[in-house]
């Protein structure tokens, strides 16, 4: 696999005041970067689309570490778009929130991606409440603690 | 054309978003200290619990009923407005927001392309799919009847949560069924006048003679009128002005009998006072304090007392209004009282540089200034990680919110739990 560094990453609350060049500039010499100071890059601009439309929700459990959503990850729920067979959602089943795929052909269920669970069958009649659509998943790979 | 959208049963209906096993059951949202209930969802009103009601009043039917009961989260409910109103304003000229959940968008010209009824409809399913909040809709050629609109679309379903008010003949029918103290901007007081006068319905306040209101009541309540009759009166207001005084006070978790308690108190109050001020970038000279006992208790003496102080010089600066505050409560404080209460007020207010001060008087120093803006950014969001040392003192005082929900949205640690 190939990695290419984008850029540096700062939290967003980090204020802005935050020196970006600390190099001890010599009075007099302009620093030769000065005219290429960018904005630092926004992970928000990468998983948000819809600010207003985003919630963060952390799962629990292993019945999707196939699509690689671990427990305790965050994930990135867009309630903005509409959503199709084969995109991974929130829905409301018996009172609670649950993370699955939806799968809509050749007939509606919510699919784990785990072998050790069933897919669960949804009949045409009863009405399927999604909570979003996941776009992202915010998955720390080190040791915590 | 003005539309009014009004989220329905706001505290409510954000306190069951992250909790779909509270489908379809009643919930009640408390005030401040748990004392009263202030939201119901609409299966708790359909239960007759009445707004303002004391818990204790209650409790035996909330057992029965099976009532979630909760404490307000404001942190919860001001993300989830700040989240309808960033979408109703990218789908309206100009909106003003009227309230935590209510806001008045500015509709001119679009009656011309567009359905108004199909334009309430899409906002409303907008804001929904979004935010996961229900709205109504009310659409009008006046804020006043925007918000009567508004008023019919809660009331009656058939209308599928959105009214559109722009013929006349709608407008003077809905009139008809309204009590006049169902119109915006008449208070409890004015309305019985009112009704004194024979004028019980929306619709006889519209047929008044707007010159006689105007000599007999007020000239707000005449533009109230000419605005029932399709006489737009009041434009919208895209930012309020700002507040003419600023208060701060809640009553205690428990009674504060010592001095070092209500100290930190009063404190605390002035320093979320100041910062309120500051928001709002004005300066107060006044600066009120107010402590009293409980008022309905037999056994116990009653005291309530206050006391002002005019600055020589308008200010900003927490220290000196918090420093202000601490002598006044010094001034009034009895001991051997069981306090239940106490506020500061911070009151005749000036823009900067509008304040014209004597030649010995010293205004507020740049560097005080920075310093608070400081304060103020490492502050923000979150209750505090710069406090003044007197609001740390004591703290056993502090509001009751035994049932709080989760900070779903603003805390990392508090995400809403999904299975997977």
């Amino acid at each position: 696999m190939q990695i290419s560094l984008l850029g540096r990453y700062l939290h967003p609350s980090t204020p802005v005041a935050l020196p970006l060049f600390m190099s001890g500039v010599a009075a007099g010499f302009p620093s030769p970067a000065q005219d290429y100071i960018e904005r630092t890059l926004d992970l928000n601009d990468l998983c948000v689309q819809h600010p207003a439309a985003t919630y963060f929700v952390r799962a629990d459990g292993d019945s999707m570490e196939g699509v690689g959503i671990f427990s305790g990850d965050v994930l990135v729920v867009d309630r903005s778009l509409k959503a199709v067979h084969g995109d991974i959602v929130i829905a409301c089943l018996d009172g609670e929130f649950t993370v699955k795929e939806l799968s809509t052909r050749p007939a509606l269920q919510l699919l784990a991606h785990n072998p050790a669970y069933a897919p669960i069958q949804l009949d045409a009649e009863s009405t399927l409440e999604l909570f979003g659509v996941v776009t992202t998943v915010v998955h720390s790979v080190r040791q915590r603690g | 054309m003005y539309a009014l959208v009004d989220c329905n049963n706001f505290y409510a209906s954000c306190e069951r978003l992250f909790r779909p096993d509270l489908q379809g059951r009643p919930i009640v949202v408390l005030s401040n200290n748990d004392g009263c209930v202030v939201a119901r969802s609409a299966e708790a009103k359909q239960l007759g619990i009445k707004m303002a009601v004391p818990l204790f009043q209650v409790q035996e039917q909330i057992d029965r009923e099976n009532i979630a009961v909760f404490s307000s989260n404001y942190a919860l409910y001001g993300d989830i407005s700040a989240r309808v109103m960033s979408v109703l304003e990218q789908q309206a000229p100009a909106i003003e927001v009227y309230s935590i959940d209510e806001a008045f968008l500015d509709l001119s010209g679009l009656e011309a392309n567009y359905s108004l009824v199909d334009y309430g409809q899409q906002l409303k399913r907008l804001v929904y799919q979004y935010t996961g909040i229900h709205v109504c809709v009310g659409i009008a050629p006046t804020k006043t009847l925007a918000k009567l609109a508004n008023h019919a679309a809660k009331q009656y379903p058939a209308t599928l949560g959105t009214v559109d008010l722009s013929d006349p003949q709608r407008q003077r029918r809905l009139l008809g069924l309204l009590p006049v103290q169902e119109v915006w901007g008449v208070g409890r007081r004015l309305s019985r006048r009112l009704k004194q006068q024979g004028i019980h319905t929306a619709l006889a306040l519209a047929d008044c003679d707007p010159s006689w209101v105007r000599s007999h009541y007020s000239v707000t309540l005449e533009r109230t009128v000419r605005e029932l009759n399709g006489q737009s009166c009041m434009d919208l207001e895209a930012c309020p002005p700002p507040r003419q005084q600023i208060l701060c006070s809640r009553s205690f978790a428990r009674r504060i009998t010592e001095y070092k308690d209500m100290r930190s108190a009063v404190a605390q109050y002035s320093a979320r006072a100041a910062e309120k001020l500051r928001e709002q970038g004005s300066l107060a000279r006044v600066v009120t304090v107010f402590i009293r006992t409980n008022p309905h208790s037999q056994h116990e003496r009653f005291y309530s007392n206050s006391a002002s102080r005019l600055l020589s010089v308008p200010s900003a600066d927490s220290r000196r209004l918090g420093g202000t505050a601490l002598k006044l409560l010094k001034s009034i404080w009895l001991p051997g009282c069981r306090y239940m209460k106490a506020g500061i007020m911070l009151s005749d207010l000036y823009l900067p540089g509008h304040f014209q001060p004597s030649l010995f008087d010293a205004p507020e120093t740049p560097a005080a200034m920075r310093l608070m803006q400081a304060v103020d950014s490492i502050n923000q969001g979150g209750r505090g990680q710069v406090r003044f040392a007197g609001e740390m003192l004591s703290t056993g005082w502090q509001m009751q919110r035994s049932r709080l929900s989760p900070a779903y949205t603003t805390r990392w640690g508090q995400l809403p739990r999904v299975k997977s």
